[in-house]
């Protein structure tokens, strides 16, 4: 396999919880809510996904119960948020805080142990074609699904009427309660989305890309992934291009090293990080980009009258 | 009760009634919104439904149309009863309402915002050819792909009124409906409800505008303190009458002085412009206005043409490179803040008493030293606050001003509208201002409130200060103005004495058309 | 029957004292529940966490030596919090406070006097206080999501000291461990008494103190509760949104990166891979337990402690990890603002029939 072959398949794998974790808090936010708590909600799909396929030998299994673990914490931050109206932004820290703990101390037992693999899927010709044929044809199912995600968000977003009901709902909450449209149950719907696709991002570090458990093995990729959303102005499409172009940064540490060239392996390893800092700024400075796409509601707690 | 309401309840599912509202009480916590409250409203009729803000009005309507379930008592449609469990089965019933705060979504099309009000299994096809043709026919048109952002408040409201229509209703209510439009383009929609009315719709219309009622309503149902006090024929009242039957007893008549000789100019803008760079703001266009110590100035305009901007553009909130196209007594000041301006004993009153003028869950001493802090006597001393001192002064501005509350110093949350406008306005006239500027000074303000701010502002300039009073009030402006001029996106007409500027001028001037010809022929123009 | 919320018409004063009383039972009653998952005596284990580190002298002093950082920490982010500024770095600021400090020892390894660890401690603040600046700097500058940015910076400030100690920081005569030289004499934080009580404590006592009268008293204590209540009334007195970002970060990055060199120079004595145990996230917990109110930090300071140093001893006696202090405080932080809502509104029983009113 060639360099440039090489290259490529990391830059996916790297790229794929990215963006498997912003789909899902991108249609989140589009309803009005923000959660922080993507971090937690991804660190338990990595530890439940993991800990579901060591017991049972099977990585989809993993990746159901990955996918279950982000819905439940996801559920916790919605009865918070919604039903008891608590602060979106404090309890999405606190989502992240638990998340951390609850999936460190499931975890404990499952260090160091052997990890079940997600299998590349393989088509007899196509995928053993030159180049074109592991990079387009040789992904485990899960890259395929995020992409394959990519365009069903978008059209249930800018084409249906339930992704017009999702709008309506982020962009004016009062309006679309006032048309009869049940504010709450919708918010609960997209949060429970968001939590699944997060829960799926964790499974995916566990059984894909680190076929292994590591304490806090996230790294941060919750974080960038709601940063992923702002620098994506709300725009599915605009999210793929982003989520690809920060899992290059990723793994560009790894490659720069492997060239010998000189430069301390910590300064490579804060680069995403850093480069996720400058998106912000690029994208929070244009403020005819955001003021427009921002979901007007984003962040403020609903409270119907009664 | 009244005897105008003795024929009332005699009909057991009476079929010449198209909606009937029997005996309706909604009780929110201690408080009775409705209190046995009846209304009865037949096919082709124009009903009006009177009182003032908190009477009970909106909760009412919000009954019948489902928003809000009633604590006890019956709907009655077309003779039957009904359970109107929510918007959507008000609207299957043939029941449309346009809200006094319109639902609408900024980012979406005129188009996207119809289809969220109708329900799901009427087809997005084709839904744009007929909200043009509807919009056309009715004489409000409308373009389907326009985003409503950026649309005129006149405009919203036709999408309202629209995506009703396209649902042919039997009974349209329409809530303070007239509180946005221009003169002209009230008469229009007065043409519009008339030929519903024609076609045997039923219209239940909310408004405080009396003059209006008694010509477009055929009966009227009024409310007060939640009560029914009244059913009469508007046509048969006067506006006093009117009047009386809403507040309960005489509203002590505001005396104006009306031809008191202006003193030296206090508030001077001259060129001030100022672009915005909020894509739903408007940016303000070379504006000129004076302002004399004695004098009352009003700003009359239709909402969302700059009225903020400008406000935030004399308060400091925003300040103008220029620091000349803002003087405050003489001195140029366009640059300077708020604090810098509360300093040149200039005081302000924003639109938002909640959240702007004051601060909801602090507490009324507190809110004292929201503006008193810079200018205050004796509020701050080296950097801590003196809470005694605030205390008092709340005392005083609520023996002066007739604030009522439950607790000497409650969370300005806590407060009735009328009562928390009272505060914040008693707050700046304690610091007895030169110049005193005001966004809307009586808006959601019971009358007795209303009438005791008017008389305090007036009063203030009788004292030789300068006011400018912004407000879409008209029958305010011209009860407590000696000018008037007319904003419009963003720009300003200059300022015509009260006596000589109509209605239908105010009116054109708020469409837009200014004129160019020389002031001294405004003066003389006619009515 | 159904339960819904009603709006209270003023907050409640008697659930703003009792909601964390409310937060800390449940969390310890579903704490009893999950011991008994792990198959202990719920009771015994319980007592073990949360009784026996506040038993003997000890373990006393070691929960102040826990809570002297928290507090100093939880303290600064309660003033950023209440101006709705959400300061998420204090782990980076106090990293980076604690590099500056400790540059003192690691190049002026002899400059033995106090005024050494004067300048140590002074530099840990104006570290922490630079460090806190940026992310202030991109949200004034750039409207750039404070929370996002100061995250970002905690991922870099620890990978910088990570750098240091195993690069141009090591000890030459440390074998090869990743670590700076030993703090030695002046450069080690004094102690207080015999044990491991540090000036630290006090510090955080001081702090506390004059942070509560900054806020209850002070007109600049007065704008920062403005402007994180309702900043359109901010502006309206005449204040400065910007500049009170700057302070709030400033601030607490400072006392954030003092709590760094404290911890560095006082009960570590020298730089290390890790240097706090997430005391920066952790004061995040403290902060809102303590009712976003200095005083209130105090306590809350000294019960998350308690957590800490149950999660160590619940892991020496009953061989449970001590991951489950981290569960602990995760809940904490959950129940917390879940009992918080009883503040601004009260549970109502209704029956059905109004309860299925608004779609």
């Amino acid at each position: 396999m060639g360099a440039l072959e090489a290259v490529i398949l990391t830059i996916i794998t790297a790229s794929t919880p990215l963006l498997l974790a912003a789909m899902g808090e991108l249609v989140t936010e589009r309803s009005g809510v923000l959660n922080l708590g993507v971090e937690g909600m991804m660190i338990m799909g990595a530890v439940c996904g993991f800990a579901a396929a060591y017991t049972t030998g099977s990585a989809l299994l993993g990746i159901g119960a990955g996918l279950a673990g982000g819905v439940f914490m996801s559920l916790l931050f919605a009865f918070l948020t919604q039903t008891l109206m608590t602060s979106q932004v404090a309890t999405g820290l606190s989502l992240t805080l638990l998340g951390l703990g609850l999936s460190g101390l499931i975890g404990e037992g499952f260090t160091g142990l052997p990890g079940v693999k997600l299998s590349a899927i393989d088509i007899p010709v196509l995928t053993d074609l030159p180049f074109v044929g592991p990079i387009l044809f040789g992904q485990d199912i899960l890259v395929y699904f995020s992409l394959v995600l990519v365009a069903a968000v978008g059209y249930v977003l800018f084409r249906t009427r339930t992704g017009l009901i999702i709008s309506a709902v982020g962009g004016n909450h009062h309006s679309a309660h006032a048309l009869g449209y049940n504010v709450i149950k919708v918010r609960y719907a997209c949060i429970a989305f968001g939590g699944a696709c997060s829960g799926l991002a964790g499974a995916y570090l566990s059984l894909a890309y680190t076929p292994q458990w590591i304490e806090n093995m996230s790294s941060g990729r919750g974080w960038i992934a709601l940063a992923l959303v702002v620098f994506s102005t709300w725009l599915p499409k605009r999210v793929l291009i982003g989520a690809y172009l920060f899992g290059t940064v990723w793994i560009m540490g790894l490659y720069v090293q492997a060239l010998g060239v000189p430069i301390p392996a910590q300064l490579l390893s804060s680069l995403p990080y850093l480069v996720t800092i400058v998106a912000l700024i690029v994208i929070s400075g244009n403020k005819t980009l955001t003021k427009v796409n921002t979901p007007a509601c984003i962040g403020q707690p609903f409270a119907p009258e009664r | 009760m009244n005897e105008n309401v003795s024929n009332v309840g005699n009909h057991e599912g009476s079929d010449s009634y198209l909606l009937e509202a029997r005996n309706i009480v909604k009780v929110f916590g201690e408080l009775r919104a409705n209190d046995d409250v009846t209304l009865s409203l037949k096919p082709g009729e124009i009903h009006a439904l009177l009182g003032e803000n908190g009477a009970g009005k909106s909760t009412l309507v919000k009954i019948i149309y489902g928003s809000l379930q009633p604590t006890s008592g019956q709907v009655y449609w077309k003779g039957a009863p009904v359970d109107v469990a929510n918007p959507s089965v008000a609207r299957e019933l043939g029941i449309g309402m346009v809200f006094q705060h319109f639902s609408l979504f900024d980012s979406l099309t005129v188009t996207e915002n119809i289809a969220l009000a109708l329900s799901a299994d009427q087809g997005m096809a084709g839904l744009a050819e007929r909200v043009a043709k509807v919009s056309t026919d009715y004489g409000l048109p409308l373009r389907p792909d326009a985003l409503v952002a950026d649309l005129s408040v006149g405009e919203r409201q036709r999408i309202e009124i629209v995506r009703c229509l396209l649902q042919e209703p039997r009974l349209l209510i329409m809530d303070e409906p007239t509180a946005v439009l221009t003169p002209q383009e009230a008469d229009q929609l007065f043409v519009t409800l008339e030929r519903l009315a024609g076609d045997g719709c039923g219209i239940l219309y909310i408004s405080h505008r009396l003059e209006e009622v008694r010509q477009l309503c055929h009966d009227a149902t009024i409310l007060r303190h939640g009560k029914l006090v009244a059913r009469v024929d508007p046509r048969q009242e006067t506006a006093a009458s009117l009047a009386n039957l809403m507040v309960g007893s005489e509203v002590a008549a505001v005396r104006a002085d009306k031809g008191i000789a202006p003193g030296a100019p206090l508030l001077e803008l001259a060129n001030l412009s100022l672009p915005t760079d909020d894509p739903f703001g408007v940016s303000l266009k070379n504006i000129d206005l004076q302002v004399c110590a004695g004098e009352i100035v009003a700003v009359a305009g239709v909402a969302g043409n700059g009225q903020s901007e400008l406000f935030d553009a004399i308060s400091g909130e925003n300040p103008t490179a220029d620091e000349n196209a803002v003087k405050l007594s003489g001195e140029p000041c366009g640059g300077e803040n708020i604090t810098m301006r509360r300093r040149r004993n200039a005081a302000f009153v924003p639109e938002e008493r909640i959240g702007h003028g004051a601060v909801p869950n602090f507490a009324l001493s507190e809110n004292v030293v929201l503006t008193h802090h810079s200018v205050g006597e004796g509020i701050v001393r080296n950097g801590l606050i003196d809470r005694a001192a605030a205390q008092k002064v709340n005392i005083k501005i609520t023996d002066l001003f007739d604030v009522r509350k439950g607790t000497p110093d409650p969370e300005a949350r806590s407060l009735s509208g009328g009562n928390l406008q009272k505060f914040v306005v008693g707050r700046e006239i304690t610091l007895e201002p030169k110049i005193l500027v005001i966004n809307q000074p009586t808006w959601g303000v019971d009358a007795g409130a209303a009438a005791l701010i008017r008389q305090a502002l007036i009063d203030l300039a009788r004292g030789g200060s300068a006011i400018l009073v912004i407000s879409q009030d008209l029958d305010e402006i011209y009860e407590i103005a000696n000018r008037i001029a007319v904003i419009s996106r963003g720009e300003l007409s200059p300022a015509y004495p009260a006596e000589e500027i109509s209605l239908e001028r105010i009116g054109l001037l708020m469409a837009g058309a200014h004129e160019q010809a020389n002031p001294t022929d405004q003066a003389a123009a006619p009515a | 029957m159904k339960i819904i919320l009603e709006k209270r018409s003023e907050r409640s004063k008697a659930m703003a004292f009792l909601s964390p009383v409310l937060a800390i039972a449940i969390t310890v009653v579903i704490g009893g529940f999950i011991f008994s998952g792990l198959g202990l005596d719920p009771f015994h284990a319980l007592y073990v966490y949360f009784i026996e580190p506040v038993t003997d002298l000890w373990s006393i002093e070691e929960l102040i030596v826990k809570a002297a950082p928290l507090i100093l920490i939880g303290a600064g982010l309660t003033i950023c919090y209440t101006a709705n500024v959400w300061n998420i770095g204090a782990e980076g600021q106090l990293t980076i406070g604690a590099l500056f400090g400790s540059a003192l020892p690691v190049y002026f390894t002899s400059w033995q006097s106090p005024s050494a660890l004067v300048v140590m401690l002074i530099l840990g603040a104006v570290g922490g206080a630079l460090f806190g600046a940026i992310p202030a700097a991109l949200k004034n500058r750039f409207g750039a999501n404070e929370i996002l940015t100061s995250l970002m910076l905690v991922y870099v400030a620890q990978l910088l000291l990570d750098w240091l100690v195993r690069g141009p920081w090591r000890d030459p005569q440390g074998y090869n461990f990743p670590q700076s030289v030993p703090f030695e004499g002046w450069q080690l934080l004094p102690l207080l008494g015999e044990g491991r009580v540090h000036i630290g404590a006090i510090f955080a006592v001081v702090a506390v103190i004059a942070l509560a009268i900054m806020m209850s008293r002070s007109l600049r204590g007065f704008e920062i509760r403005v402007i994180g209540s309702s900043p359109r009334a901010g502006a309206f007195a005449g204040f400065a949104r910007k500049r009170v970002v700057w302070f709030c970060f400033m601030l607490s990055g400072a006392l954030a990166g003092l709590a760094g060199i404290c911890e560095v120079a006082g009960p570590s004595g020298q730089l290390q891979p890790t240097i706090s145990p997430g005391y920066g996230f952790t004061a995040i917990i403290v902060a809102f337990l303590g009712r976003l109110n200095p005083i209130g930090v105090l306590f809350a300071g000294i019960l998350l402690a308690i957590s800490y140093l149950g999660g160590e001893a619940a892991q020496v006696e009953l061989g449970i990890s001590d991951k489950t202090a981290q569960v602990f405080q995760g809940m904490l932080l959950f129940f917390i603002l879940g009992c918080d809502t009883l503040i601004l509104y009260r549970i109502k029983f209704v029956s059905a029939r109004a309860a299925v009113t608004e779609v």
